[in-house]
Parts: structure tokens; sequence; C-alpha cells
């Protein structure tokens, strides 16, 4: 058994730094944005006192840093950056060209609210906003799992099967800035994990020249698209691999989805990233009193293992899902349209309900989801299902 | 690595290389540009001194040159920008650019 000789107390940001420092990649291209700025600040470190042999590049603004990355993966270097929110939105456009030209870019995102007004704090809307782009999106609960997941995310990238960019969210402030004490993994454990990597080609490799990022019109795009539609599937079965082996090494493993108290739940809650931890205290105090409430916390969200997620649900009777982030006018939150899609085959469906929380880092405690139970806890009872959609912790 | 791709058929999405990637160079060659004109360069042999300075201005190596001497322009890649005419010293101006409408009118 693997037994952690290295337990410390560090931020997320710090324990995102010190994995990026372990894994040590070729190049490194960012831009400062809170609250994301101290982990490329810490690495930064790292490089100034060459501890690593990254080549850093500072650029002028996100765009180029996702430009300098798509160029340094296209040369076949293993690549990783980080960013948050607005920075996320202006690598907008060249996002979709680092997935679609299949580089397997990892870049850690701090989760943080849009402007405006403006607000620094913590939400999911920039994920969520990204979630089409053609990236695999992993969230993370804590720091520790923040740093499992840049690790495995290394390996997800760049596996031949699969070749697609991974963002790695976690929750700004709440997990960047709070100390935590995490296990880390000793380097050489690391560096044998992710590997050497062997890049498909190389623009660098004059002997064998190729062209990246071609014109691609009417007769070829959609099958380029179809590609990545396939990668995504494929991928599946790789984030479970590797999560399998991680455990295997680590002791602790990661599949597609987190649960707790599920198994005989008649209520539950399904939320993302740090809110988990909040809603494992409410489900207990429920518990005590006799109440089956259960947790269901998705890792993955792209792919969205839409079935595996059913699954785990079909014998639950009502469900809350949580969303801190909003689409202003969809049928609810994003993650709640994906789920309710999902559960749309099940030959029973369950009660499902939407609640919006959290939004620019609202904070939300163990009462606001009691009583969220409570609401899907007394539907049941009075055989009248709670509203729909609505807004929690919010102000009328 | 090396793609099998062929440019004769339309490929399946299976079959295609990952990333859109063009697994070979030069491969710009293949692709005619020379529908984009709306002005063709035309040479007046005459007044060409073979200076080449067209050539070396030319941004799609349309301009063919024989044993040292300018001897016409590759119209499959010309896209007509018109480079070499305005390049070209203005005591010789061997090179003009006729609206590519003459052509078909005559043709």
């Amino acid at each position: 058994m693997y037994v952690a000789k290295n337990r410390v107390a560090l931020t997320g940001n710090q324990a995102v730094a010190y994995a990026m420092k372990q894994i040590n990649p070729d190049v490194c291209a960012a831009y400062p944005i809170t609250p994301s700025t101290d982990l490329m600040q810490e690495f930064c470190n790292y490089v100034a006192n060459g501890e690593v042999t990254t080549e850093m590049v500072l650029v002028e603004s996100e765009h180029s840093a996702m430009s300098a990355c798509i160029g340094a993966a296209a040369a076949g270097g293993r690549v990783m950056t980080a960013t948050s929110a607005c920075g996320l939105a202006l690598m907008w456009e060249v996002l979709y060209v680092a997935s679609s030209c299949r580089l397997p870019i990892v870049m850690t995102l701090v989760n943080r609210a849009f402007n405006a007004p403006l607000n620094i704090h913590c939400d999911h809307s920039d994920a969520m906003g990204s979630r089409d782009a053609g990236w695999i999106q992993i969230f993370g609960e804590t720091a520790q799992e923040a740093y499992d997941n840049t690790i495995q995310a290394v390996r997800i990238a760049e596996h031949p099967d699969v070749r697609l960019p991974v963002m790695s969210c976690f929750d700004g402030f709440i997990i960047s800035h709070s100390l935590e004490v995490i296990e880390l993994i000793e380097d050489e454990k690391v560096r044998e994990f992710v590997g050497e990597y062997r890049p498909s080609y190389s623009l660098l490799d004059v002997d064998n020249p190729i062209t990246v990022g071609p014109l691609d019109l009417q007769n070829y795009y959609m099958e380029h698209k179809r590609q990545q539609r396939e990668a995504m599937e494929i991928a599946k079965g790789v984030i479970l691999d590797v999560g399998k082996e991680f455990g295997k090494k680590f002791g602790r493993e990661y599949g597609f989805y987190d649960e707790y108290m599920l198994d005989d739940a008649d209520i539950a809650v399904v939320v993302l990233s740090s809110t988990a931890g909040t809603t494992r205290v409410a489900v207990d105090e429920l518990r005590r009193m006799g109440i089956k409430a259960g947790l269901l916390k998705p890792r993955v969200f792209r792919p969205f293992p839409g079935r595996e997620f059913a699954n785990a649900l079909s014998h639950v009777k009502a469900i809350a899902v949580l969303d801190r982030a909003e689409t202003f006018g969809g049928e609810g939150g994003p993650l709640f349209i994906e789920l309710r899609s999902s559960l749309y085959n099940l030959p029973r469906r369950p009660i499902i309900v939407n609640r919006i929380f959290g939004l620019g880092g609202r904070d939300i405690f163990v009462h606001d989801i009691k009583a969220v139970f409570c609401e899907l806890l007394q539907g049941l009872e009075r055989g009248v299902p709670p509203r729909e959609f609505d807004y929690i912790t919010i102000r009328e | 690595m090396k793609y099998k791709f062929d440019t004769n058929k339309l490929m399946g999405w299976r079959e295609l290389p990952i990333g859109a990637i063009i697994p070979e160079g030069g491969t710009s060659e293949k692709y005619e540009t020379g529908s984009w004109r709306t002005e063709r360069p035309v040479l007046d042999p005459e007044r060409c001194t073979s200076c080449l300075i067209c050539w070396i201005f030319c941004p799609d190596s349309s301009i063919i040159v024989k044993d040292g001497k300018m001897i016409g322009f590759d119209l499959d890649h010309c896209k007509g920008c018109g480079i070499c005419a305005r390049e070209c010293p203005p005591k010789f101006s061997a090179i003009r650019m006729v609206p590519e409408s003459k052509f078909h009118e005559e043709g």
C-alpha cells in the first residue's frame, strides 16, 4: 500500500503549482488574473529558482497565452497554463483552436464569476461558458483533488487515442486561497506516473513537414468535428483507467463522480466542487434525523457521463441539482439541463429540480442545503413536486 | 509517424489524419488559387530586362524564371495581387494588370 510521507499545508493554488513543478512541463505561457494569479506566480518562482526546466512565456494577454501554448504544443511540447473567468473569456477563440488541432494542453481554471458588475469570487460561469469548446473538463472539490487532477490531466490529455486539451477546475478563493493539509506524492513517482510525452508529430521536425490548422471547408470540416466527438467518447474510458491507476498507486481512486450516502437515498443533491463538502455535512445531519439524504458530486463534466450519473441516481425519488452558473433564459443551470436530459430515458424518472446558488462567491451554508433537502422531502410527502427552478440564498 | 493521405478522394472521418493535420509539405501547390484573380499580370517581353525584382516580391511564387530570364506567370496560382506590376521599375514598366474579364470576352 502507498503511504504518503509528505503531508503539508498548502492552498489550492500552491498545491497545483507544486504539481506543475513535479510535472516539469516544457512550456508554460500565462497572463495573471485573480484568483489564478498566485498559482502561476508560485510556478514562476520555481522557474526563476531553476527548480524546473520549463520555458516560461510571459505574454501580453490570455489570447496570447493560449496562442503560445498552441504553438508550443504543436511543436511537440508538454504545455500547461492557468487562468480564471475573464482571462478564459479572452482565450475563447483559441480554446477551439487548441481542441480542434487536438493539442493536449493542460490548463488549470480557477473558477470565478464574470464581470459586470466587477466580481472576483467563485462561480462556474467561466467553465460552463466554455463547455462546448471541445475541452475535457474535470472539477475538483478540494486542494487535494485539484493536485491529483492536475497530475491525471496530463495522462488523459496526452493519451494517443484522446489528444484533447484538459481544463482542471476548482473553486476560486474557497479552494485556491484556503490552506488545506494535503498529501504530496514524491517527485519521482509523479514523473513516473505522467511518463515521457511522445507527441504524434512536431512542427519542428523538418524531416517530416506538416501543416497545422489549414483551411478546412464544406468537404472536410464535419469529418474533423466527428473525430472530436469520438475522442470525447474514448476519453471516458481513459479518464476511468487513469483514475483507477492513480488509486492503485497512490491510494486515492477517481472516477466520473463521487457519491455520499447515495445507495439507499430517497432524496439527493447533485453539486460540483467545494459545495459538495458542505452538502456532506447537511447529509450527515439529516441522516441523524432518519432522513435518507444523499449526494452525487460529478467530477467530470466534459465528456458528460450522463448514463453513469443516471444509473447512480435511478433509485432516488427526488433530486435537486445545485448550479453555480446561470444560462439566463435557458431551461435551468448547465448541470441541471444535462442531468435532466440524462434521466429522460430511465424507466422511472425521479423528480428533479434546479437551484441556482453561489453566484459571485455568495456563501452557501449547511442550513441552506438542508432547506433544499427539506423542500424535496416535503414535495414527496405532499405529492406536489417543488418548484422546478429557483434561486437560493437570494434576497427578495 | 506517416499518414496515408489521398487528395484524390474524399476521406471518411475514421481515416483522416487527427486534428486536420496535413502530413506532408509543399501541399499549397495542389491548391490552385488562380480563379481568385480579378486582374491578370501581362508581360511585355520587349520592355522586360529580367531584373527579377518581380520574382523577389511575388508572394505566391508565380513568376516563372528559366535560365535566369523572366518568361511569364504561373496563372494556376497567381491571385492577381499586382505586386509584380507595382514593383517593376518605372523606367521599364514591363508588367501591366489587365481585368480578367477581357480574357473571357476574347476567349
